[in-house]
């Protein structure tokens, strides 16, 4: 199966993801884009339109989520320690977000990806991100598999 | 400055009803935040609700909803607590996560380290079964005008 399929697979069985109507753009040995389209649903200001930053989190915490898959050979479940975004400007209302991300490091336990957010250019970033995914191990995704508690959210 | 919202935010306070407030934030609105009054204290509601999963196998919570939740719940605590007219703008915002957040209704406080005349910083804590063993903790910069 293909990085870019994978990477759909992955985004298709994550509820929220679908609601906010997130779909992936490209995926490769490089990275992973998703984009985030706009909608009045995820504003945050409704003075300016612009969209709240939860809808941002959403769309890099499972951009750089979804990243890992453009590294690993099989599906792991990598639940997020942390996530750090920082915001260099307000996204424009009306136009849709884009997520980039990639793993800059792999260990056998940890996962460090980063990222950026943004609507017309990857040179000019809504947001820079980084985060830190544990790994739980191969086939975590199974659904015949007794649920596991540990580890962080998403 | 927005007349409406600055209404708003002063009838919360005095009434300590946020739901005219929140009603008119969409994103807020979306993942079905609630907020309870309990005497001077905040505390955020985020109810149960299958739109705002991610792993559907655990099944948890998005982690981006909840650290939404928990962004909002900071904006929304600065808001009132400064009695502002208009909405705080996100800086900066670093989540970690504690423990799986699961399907189930979560809630967070908040804290003001410190508000400036430009600048706040605000932490956050979110749990689901007990209020000493959080799901997440969080902190965020906020530009106040």
């Amino acid at each position: 199966m293909s990085i870019e399929q994978r990477a759909r697979n992955f985004l298709s069985v994550l509820r929220h993801c679908q609601v906010l109507g997130m779909t992936v753009e490209q995926a490769d040995e490089s990275g992973l884009v998703i984009k985030l389209p706009y909608s009045e649903f995820i504003v945050g200001n409704p003075v300016t339109g612009v969209v709240h930053g939860g809808a941002i989190t959403t769309l890099m915490d499972s951009c750089c989520g979804i990243s890992t898959v453009c590294y690993l050979d099989e599906f792991e479940i990598c639940p997020t320690l942390d996530l750090r975004i920082d915001y260099m400007h307000p996204a424009e209302p009306g136009v849709p977000i884009f997520g980039f991300a990639e793993c800059y490091r792999v260990t056998p336990t940890i996962i460090f990806t980063r990222g950026v957010a943004y609507q017309n250019s990857r040179e000019e970033p809504l947001a820079h991100v980084v985060g830190t995914f544990m790994r739980m191990g191969k086939g975590s995704l199974d659904l015949n598999r007794p649920p596991r508690t540990a580890g962080g959210a998403a | 400055m927005n007349p409406q919202i600055e209404q708003l935010v002063r009838d919360a306070h005095q009434t300590g009803d946020y739901r005219p407030l929140i009603e008119q934030i969409p994103y807020a609105r979306m993942i079905g935040m609630r907020v309870l009054r309990l005497g001077e204290e905040m505390v955020f509601h985020l109810p149960i609700s299958k739109d705002n999963i991610g792993n559907p196998v655990l099944p948890a919570l998005h982690g981006g909803v909840l650290a939404g939740f928990m962004e909002l719940a900071a904006m929304l605590h600065l808001m009132v607590s400064m009695n502002s007219p208009s909405f705080p703008k996100i800086i900066d915002f670093s989540v970690d996560y504690l423990r799986a957040g699961l399907s189930r209704d979560t809630y967070a406080t908040c804290q003001v380290w410190r508000q400036g005349r430009r600048v706040g910083n605000v932490a956050i804590t979110a749990w689901q079964t007990r209020s000493d063993e959080p799901v997440a903790t969080a902190r965020a910069h906020f530009k106040l005008d």
